[in-house]
Formats: structure tokens, sequence, C-alpha cells
């Protein structure tokens, strides 16, 4: 007998002494459907109050954020940003549509690769799926215009995102990427805030194995 | 690893004099208790949503087969494999054979408790692969040789001064010759020493948080980042994870989230909580392009359909551990074995034997904090006392303590003689507590009187006064 048998063999013995809950309808039923649990009061605003929540959450957890009116301005934000930090005006860019339609020729001094994160890199630029107010988190899915070790190998990680991106809970996240028909991709990150540590007499501190610094530039086209 | 479960009270003596440690434990409270508090006091639908978590867990481990089952195939969709391990020797040697066919000299690993539990790392090195571990906790004692004393704050009793100390004697072949006496210097000299480890690995070895039925995903949480860097620069990711890690849907894994972190560390969220299936797609210019998920049993189908089968729904937390006095007087090490704490004392038994742990369920003051704090609501006071039980009944226990047992369970179903007994034994333990009102020994309760006075009695037995009408 394989373990496979063997260990689905022991699971359905066991189960035959509590039989209560048992239920293949409801199992069926319940992948087809994903219900959605309790979703805190809290995320459920209209479009300015969770764009207002989900910029508070962000700083909570250190995350910094400029706001800038449309696409053409972010390279100015960028440019600001890493300046004003001391920052390098070299970073690799995600190889996104999206990034690219930006007119980067307006900051003339920032240096921008296309591809994936590498050692060296200093500073990454990405745009991201959807922004979730209720913790301030950023979610981020892997592919061809977006690969992950841009979100994790920098030590400054810069995302750019579009305030109509923005969602109350996660799961109305969830159904935005069953929406969007691109299936599951690979990675799914929810990234809240930067790299931390408290593993050192439990002191959180900043920048353990991922980005130092996580910094969104929102384009709020409404504003 | 060594197991000194057997040694509990011999353990539990050392951790009271250990200085440092005692440092750390006194932190605790002011650290992850008081966080805990805050994060669960803002979130009003908190109760709720422990509610609705455990009924998850609850509608999982009642219809197991079918969501390992459906996990499975949507592993093997998205281009995975699923290996299904009876106990932790198979799981070893399944982690092994994965490493040896992937050519790996070394492996980067974050935390799992897993792990931890099947004893992979030493595994690993007997065969010549290197583990690594990535998160700093972890890396923490991997460098001490020591087991973790916290499942979710591994090096939590180890000072800033002892990690500087591990660092010098196993950074100077990195070419790092000064010690660091600040916790954000250590943080970055590990950062650095670690950096190489991860793109020179060939395998990466997670646990999982959960593993989503829906599509196939695997979830890691962590604050450090580690795990993500573990998984996407090999070119292989293996996935330990067990039985129970299973739930329905994403919706599913978001609820148990929303009260994992807030339990756990007291935050909002964690840092970084990552969805994982499969290896890279087409067009992914970065990814593994291997993905296994090894499942393992060990013990767990045993407690499906039983009185342990509630703590399945174990999530990990750890608030168990930082809100129960005896965790807090002694740590983890004097457990003595991989999990601590109220979980560890009810599961440690169940892995191990009861014949080996059964100290632990008796190291519990029954104060009932951790089933107040437990967030999957799990009843772990009443399943130290199954073990208390079945530790009776299996003769475990040494004969004075099962004489006695036997004599007042006798005397509780005979309530004259009780009451008689009673009152005789206070009119005597009145007599010898003297003028000062303390009994500082008394035969056959040494255990008790050699470190603290019992107080004499006063007055009448409660069950007089009842009597009497004095409510």
């Amino acid at each position: 007998m394989s373990s496979r048998e063997r260990i689905l063999g022991a699971v359905r013995t066991g189960l035959e002494g509590r039989a209560e809950g048992r239920d293949p309808v409801a199992v069926e039923a319940r992948l087809a459907t994903h219900a959605r649990g309790l979703i805190p009061a809290r995320s459920q605003l209209d479009a300015r109050g969770r764009l207002d929540l989900f910029i508070a959450m962000a700083e909570e957890v250190s995350t910094s954020v400029t706001r800038v009116s449309e696409m053409a301005e972010v390279p100015a934000a960028i440019a600001g940003y890493l300046a004003e930090h001391n920052l390098a005006s070299a970073a690799k860019i995600a190889p996104d549509p999206v990034l690219d339609a930006i007119p980067w020729s307006k900051a003339p001094l920032l240096e921008l690769n296309r591809g994936k994160g590498e050692d060296a890199d200093r500073v990454s630029i990405t745009c991201a799926f959807a922004g979730v107010a209720e913790t301030g988190t950023v979610m981020a899915l892997s592919g061809p215009h977006h690969p992950t070790t841009l979100n994790i190998l920098p030590e400054t990680h810069v995302v750019v995102l579009r305030a109509d991106q923005i969602v109350g809970a996660y799961e109305e996240a969830w159904d935005r990427l069953r929406n969007s028909g691109r299936g599951t991709p690979r990675t799914v990150m929810l990234i809240t805030g930067p790299s931390r540590s408290g593993d050192i007499e439990q002191t959180m501190q900043l920048g353990a194995h991922g980005p130092k610094r996580l910094h969104l530039v929102i384009v709020d086209d409404e504003s | 690893m060594q197991i000194t479960t057997p040694q509990f009270s011999a353990n539990a003596k050392d951790a009271l004099a250990d200085k440092d440690l005692q440092m750390a434990l006194a932190k605790l409270r002011a650290g992850f208790t008081a966080r805990r508090g805050k994060a669960t006091d803002r979130l009003p639908e908190f109760d709720a949503l422990c509610d609705q978590a455990r009924a998850i867990k609850d509608h999982v481990l009642a219809n197991l087969d079918d969501y390992l089952v459906r996990f499975e195939a949507k592993v093997i969709e998205c281009g995975g494999q699923v290996h299904w391990c009876v106990d932790a020797a198979e799981a070893r040697d399944v982690v092994l054979a994965l490493c040896r066919d992937a050519g790996a000299k070394s492996a980067t690993k974050s935390k799992s408790m897993i792990a931890e539990e099947i004893a992979l790392n030493d595994h690993l090195e007997a065969h010549g692969i290197e583990p690594i571990e990535t998160d700093l906790g972890e890396y923490i004692i991997q460098l001490a040789g020591e087991p973790p004393s916290h499942i979710i704050a591994p090096a939590i009793h180890k000072t800033k001064d002892s990690i500087a100390d591990l660092f010098v004697k196993h950074h100077a072949k990195y070419g790092f010759d000064q010690r660091q006496d600040e916790a954000s210097a250590l943080l970055e000299e590990a950062r650095q020493v670690l950096r190489s480890k991860y793109f020179e690995a060939d395998v990466g070895i997670t646990g999982a948080n959960f593993l989503v039925a829906e599509n196939g995903s695997i979830v890691t949480v962590t604050n450090e980042g580690n795990a993500e860097l573990t998984q996407i620069l090999p070119d292989t990711h293996i996935v330990i994870a067990s039985l129970e890690k299973v739930v329905p849907t994403l919706e599913d894994a978001t609820t148990i989230l929303r009260v994992l972190a807030r339990s756990a560390t007291g935050q909002e969220f964690s840092s970084y909580t990552t969805f994982s299936a499969g290896g890279r797609r087409d067009g992914d210019l970065d990814g593994p392009s291997a993905f296994h998920v090894v499942l393992l049993d060990n013990g767990r189908s045993a407690m499906l359909g039983g009185e342990f089968q509630d703590m399945l729904r174990c999530i990990r937390c750890g608030a168990c551990l930082n809100h129960c006095p005896i965790y807090g007087a002694v740590g983890g090490h004097a457990y003595g074995w991989v999990y601590s704490g109220p979980m560890g004392a009810v599961l440690t038994p169940q892995l191990i034997g009861i014949e080996a742990a059964g100290n632990l369920p008796n190291a519990s003051t029954f104060c009932g904090r951790c089933e107040e704090v437990c967030p999957m609501r799990i009843p772990l006071p009443k399943m130290m006392r199954h073990w208390r039980e079945r530790e009776f009944e299996t003769r475990l226990q040494p004969a004075v303590s099962r004489l006695g047992l036997a004599l007042w369970s006798w005397f509780a179903r005979h309530p004259t003689a009780y009451g008689l007994v009673a009152r005789l034994a206070a009119w005597g333990l009145n007599r010898v507590g003297g003028r000062n009102r303390r009994i500082g020994w008394l035969p056959g309760a040494q255990g008790w009187t050699a470190d603290r006075d019992l107080p004499a009695p006063e007055g009448k037995s409660f069950r007089a006064l009842w009597a009497a009408g004095k409510r």
C-alpha cells in the first residue's frame, strides 16, 4: 500500500468516530462559491475613505507614500524620493507595459534597467495588482510583467499604484484576481511594509532580508 | 535532536536559575502579550472572526480526506508534486532524495516547525547537504546548535551579547572581524552573510501556514522576507507541511490570517504573506522550476475522531505560550523537544508518547489563559486533563501519586468520611502552624514545602460554613 493510501485510510478510519460535519456536497459548494467570511467594518468605505485608510495603515507600518495626480508625474516623484533619501538613482524596473508608458525622460537622472531583480540592484520599481486598505497592504502577482525578485531583493522597493486599484478588504482583491482571467499566478505576495525582524531581544528592526524601504507612489486622477 | 522531555523538572530548575532567560521571559509580557491585547482591542470583530476561523478548521477536519485529495489535484495542475509521508523518517528521506535529484550542495530554509519535528537539518547534514536557516532567530540558534525555545521566536532566550559572540565566532570566515553591539548592526551583518547563501543554494525549503485546496497554493507568513528569497532564488522549492494545514479557499485562509498575526505578534498583518503555487509559469523571469509539497502525517490522522482532534485546529501563533505562567517561568527549552507551552503540552505526548512526555500535561496551573487567548478556541486545559487521565490509566505515575489519587477519589465519593478527615486534617495542620500560622515542613509534601510555606488552615472548612448558611 502506498503512503498516500495509508494516510487517507487512516484519516477516514479516524473520522468514522465523529461523523458530524462530514459532507461532500458542502465541500464542493464551498470551493465553488468561495463564500466570504466576516469582513471587518473598518474597510467598508467609499473610494475616498478607502484611499485615506490605505495610506494611514501603510504609514503605520513604515511604508512611505507620495501622491500624484497623473502618471506623467511619477518620474519626478520617484526621482525626488530617491534624492531625498540619498539613494542611488539607478533602478531596476519591471518589464511592465504600464511602466513603459510612463514618460521617464521627465526625470533624466533616473537610470532605468528592465528585468528581474539581481543581487546588485539597490532600487526596484514595479506596479502592483491591488492595494488593500484594511491593513495598508500591497498585492503583487508574479508574471512576465512582474518578477517577484523585484519585490524582495533590492533595499528599496518603489510601487506605482493607481487609486482605483485600492480595495477595502482582501476578499475584494481575490475576486478581482479571479475575474482577471489570468489564472493562479506562481506567486501572490501580500506586502505590508518593509522587511523587519524582532528576533533580537524582541525589538523590531527594519530591513531584515527584504527591502529596508517600501515607497508607494499613488496616482490619483480624481484629485 | 536529543529529547529531554522526561527531565522536565530538572530542566525547569535550570531555567529558573538562568538569568538571561529570565530577563527575556520578563519581556514577553510587555512585548507579545501587550501587543496582542492592543491589536485585538482595535478590531471589534476579533472574537467573531475567531469563531469563524474555528468553524473553518472544524469543517476541514471533518472532511480532511476530501480536501487533501483536492489540494493534491490542484498542485499537480499547477505543475507541482505532492509526496505523502506517514512519519518523520519517510519525510526526511523524501526531502533528501529531492535535494539529491536537484544536485544540491546546500539548501536554504525558512522557519518550519515541521522541519524541527522531523529533525531535517541533522539528516541533511549527515548526508552532505548543508542546511542554512534564514529566519534570523532560527539562524542564531542554528549557529548555537540549540533547538528553538519558542514556536514563533526561536531565539527568544538569546541576549544581544550572546548573539554578538556567536557572530564573532562564525562570521570571521566571511571577513566580518568587528564585534557588533547594536541590534541593527547584527541584523545587517546577518543580512549580508545570508544574502550570498540564498544565491548559492540549489534548493529552498519552506514550511507552510496554510495549504489552499481551491488553487493548490501554499501560504507562508514572515516579517523578514526570508521565505520569499528561499523559494524564489533556487530552482527547486520544497514545502514541508502537515495534513491539517489545508483550508478550502483563499477567503478561508484570509479569515484565519486576520486572527493569526494579531494573536502572534500583535501586528495587524505580518510584512509578507505569500501564496505560492507550482513552478514558474511560461514567460516568468524568475521563480523555481520545480515545486514539491511533502505532506506529513506523523500521528495527526490518529488524532482524528478522538479527544485530541481539536488540537489539529492549531495555527502555531504562539499566543498560548506568551500567556502561560509556566512557559513564562521556565521558557521553551525546559519542555525538552520542539513544541512548548500549552500547545506543546498537548501535542508532544501525541508525537513522542505519553511515556516520555508525561510531565508536560502536568506542568499546568489550569488557569485557563491559554484557552482564553487561543484564536482557534482549542480547549487546551481540557486536553491536558485527558492526558493526565491516560497517564493515570496506563499506570505511568509514581506509586505514591497513584495511591494519593486513589485515596482522594475514595473520600470524594464518601462525603461523611471526607468531612471527618478534612476536619481532622484542618485541626492537625492548625496545630502544626503554630503562632506564625505558616507550615514550613510537611511529611509527604516536601515538593511544596521545600520552596514555600503552606498557610495553616483557619477556622472551619468551606463545607461547614456552607452548611451553616454562610454563603
